[in-house]
């Protein structure tokens, strides 16, 4: 787990005996005041990554220009655009630009980056959404059931499954799932959103019959991915849970086997899930580019991979900033809210 | 010999004797890397080979098949390539690919870890920090950029030629902070025992220290990542040859090959994707299987059911 660490001052400062609510409410402070400095940092380093690839490899002249264009043109174009500027002063007109949402102009798409990043981001959103929604759907369930009889026949051939899942590849799954639902069966469609409408500028397949439809089958291969280990993180806590001594203490109250099952076993079992759920679905969203591409999938990824067929690096630097920052983001967001809940992370430092 | 004496009479030795999955699942791995080294003397036929291929000999089903040729035991490809000796070759390609790529990692990881574990201050917090930022972002997000990057800086035909050296850079760097965590790690627990402060004693300069004294003390958690690590980076090769940002078709790897498979899915040619797919599953699995029970016997602490 990802423990955000205070340097070796605000340990001084706490040092021995608890520290007066006052005194903890400044650590707070400190803690987020530093948490964000660094997230500024990473995003300024992201940025420059960004730029040293559109400097090294994009040629916005041309982007912009057709083959007829002469040298001298160019050469007047470049002084205009001032690419010939010492880097540092680009760099700082880059992050300018970045900052006010204009990451440079797409070469094939012929819109700004963002746009297109943006106008592609609810078909990715939604099929992590769906893979969510299949995940909570089964893993609970199965989870539970294989912790309380670890012996039947169904929980046997449940461990054996995660076993074998954690080991194939998202897209031969998916491969599978195309074979047998699409080609074989002709049960479901294999590429492509189907319909969509438009609700306030965002594109959801998710009302309509065909969208969904369309849906199944990428949601169900994404979430093949994180099923496995889900059932077994709820499963090992879940027995780890049952052998305390206060599940003991119930059973011997009398309790109803479902009441003890879920009231006081599962519920503590949440926690640890919750906090790893926070952290995986980043992956869950890394692995998109995989099933999108299979699918067809009109998301993000897929327009990624498109961008780099393309060369077109004015898209790619603009996915880059972007899903930099989004990471960035929900990092730090998730660090602090572990350091308001929990205050073990604020006060203790790195072991 | 005395060695193997003390290997055959160690607890290690009788564990793996008597968990059948550990003997299974290293039998299967060595079997297969076996197989990938000796690919050339193996195969009946060499892909990279172009004048022996024939494109008339293009999509033929496995031999068992209506259709099926005695030649092509599995059948062939789409470019009439043989398909059980493309994937031995795909094989080796993947294991190589694997392997180097983690050992790439690991000793970035291992440089990382030891420094900053055991020189601490202003440093252990730089460099940890600089881990912490890359393992925040998943490994296959930072593979994919990384070689896409690549890819466009120099060039698809480039990248084709040098692309087994670039993924095996591409996985080690997606993934040393995993190393440089773990090594940091058992080196604080390390350091604050008498043997180093002996040596410290006695004078020998930091760098002995680490590599001579420390080092080989941190070894076991270094070789329990490490199988799992080879599994993990097998599947990030596929991932990315998958993606059109790895191997190229022409260069068979595991993971190309069911790119170049999975067109023809659909027009019923599933055995250049399938048989590709399950060898690749095999791997992997007797990998994890094998990687979990060396965690299990090294570390019993961390067992958990």
């Amino acid at each position: 787990m990802r423990l955000p660490a205070l340097r070796a001052g605000s340990r001084k400062f706490t040092h021995g005996a608890d520290p007066a609510p006052d005194a903890c409410r400044s650590l707070m402070f400190a803690f987020i005041i530093r948490r964000v400095l660094q997230a500024i940092l990473v995003m300024v380093i992201i940025a420059f990554i960004g730029f040293a690839v559109q400097h090294s490899i994009g040629d916005p002249v041309r982007d912009m220009v057709g083959e007829r264009v002469s040298l001298a043109e160019r050469e007047a174009l470049r002084e205009q655009l001032g690419l010939n500027d010492p880097v540092l002063v680009q760099f700082g007109r880059f992050c300018w630009k970045a900052l006010h949402g204009d990451l440079g102009t797409s070469y094939f798409h012929k819109r700004p980056a963002l746009d297109v990043i943006v106008s592609k981001a609810p078909a990715t959103l939604e099929l992590v959404f769906g893979a969510t929604v299949i995940i909570l759907l089964f893993c609970f369930p199965v989870g539970i059931y294989t912790a309380i009889r670890p012996r039947a026949w169904f929980s046997r051939l449940v461990m054996a499954a995660s076993t074998i899942g954690v080991a194939v590849p998202v897209f031969l799954t998916a491969i599978v799932l195309i074979y047998v639902f699409g080609v074989e069966l002709r049960w479901l469609p294999t590429y492509g959103r189907g319909v969509t409408v438009n609700v306030g500028g965002w594109d959801t397949g998710l009302l309509t019959a065909d969208g969904l439809r369309h849906l199944i089958l990428p949601s169900v291969s994404l979430s093949s991915i994180m099923l496995p280990l889900y059932i077994r993180l709820i499963r090992s806590e879940m027995m780890e849970v049952l052998e305390t001594e206060y599940i003991k203490f119930a059973w011997a109250k009398g309790l109803s086997r479902w009441r003890v099952w879920l009231l006081h076993a599962f519920k503590n079992t949440l926690l640890p899930v919750i906090t790893v759920f926070g952290v995986e679905i980043g992956i869950l969203f890394a692995f998109t580019l995989l099933t999108e591409t299979v699918f067809q999938w009109q998301g993000m990824g897929f327009m990624f991979l498109e961008a780099v067929e393309r060369s077109d690096t004015a898209l790619l630097v603009a996915y880059l900033v972007v899903v930099g920052v989004m990471f960035v983001v929900i990092n730090t967001v998730v660090d602090i809210c572990y350091g308001l809940v929990n205050p073990m992370v604020r006060i203790a430092g790195n072991p | 010999m005395k060695a193997w004496w003390r290997f055959k009479n160690s607890y290690f030795f009788y564990s793996f004797r008597r968990d059948p999955v550990a003997l299974v699942s290293f039998s299967v791995f060595f079997f297969l890397v076996l197989v990938s080294l000796f690919a050339p003397v193996i195969a009946p036929h060499n892909p990279y080979d172009t004048s022996t291929i024939d494109v008339m000999d293009a999509e033929i089903p496995p031999s068992w098949m209506d259709g099926g040729q005695e030649r092509f035991w599995l059948g062939t490809d789409i470019q009439g390539r043989d398909l059980y000796s493309t994937m031995l070759y795909g094989l080796r390609t993947s294991v190589a690919i694997g392997i180097g790529a983690v050992l790439f990692q690991g000793i970035l990881g291992i440089v990382v870890g030891l420094t900053a574990g055991y020189v601490g201050g202003r440093v252990d917090g730089f460099l940890m920090r600089v881990a912490d930022i890359q393992f925040s972002i998943p490994y296959l997000i930072v593979a994919i950029i990384t070689s896409a990057i690549f890819q466009l800086a120099f060039g698809v035909g480039r990248f084709e030629q040098l692309a087994m050296p670039l993924l095996i850079l591409i996985i080690g760097i997606s993934e040393w902070p995993k190393y440089a965590r773990t090594v940091r790690a058992s080196v604080l627990g390390e350091k604050q025992k008498e043997y180093v402060e002996a040596a410290r004693v006695i004078g020998l300069n930091p760098v002995r220290i680490m590599y001579r004294h420390i080092l080989p003390n941190t070894l076991t958690p270094v070789l329990v990542i490490s199988t799992i690590q080879v599994a993990q980076a097998v599947m990030s090769e596929a991932a990315l040859s998958f993606l059109g940002l790895g191997m190229p078709v022409t260069k068979p790897s595991l993971g190309s090959l069911i790119k170049a498979g999975f067109q023809y899915v659909f027009s019923g040619s599933w055995w250049i994707t399938t048989f590709p797919g399950i060898l690749l599953v095999t791997f992997t699995l007797v990998v994890i299987l094998f990687g979990d029970w060396l965690r299990d016997v090294l570390n019993p602490k961390l067992y958990k059911g």
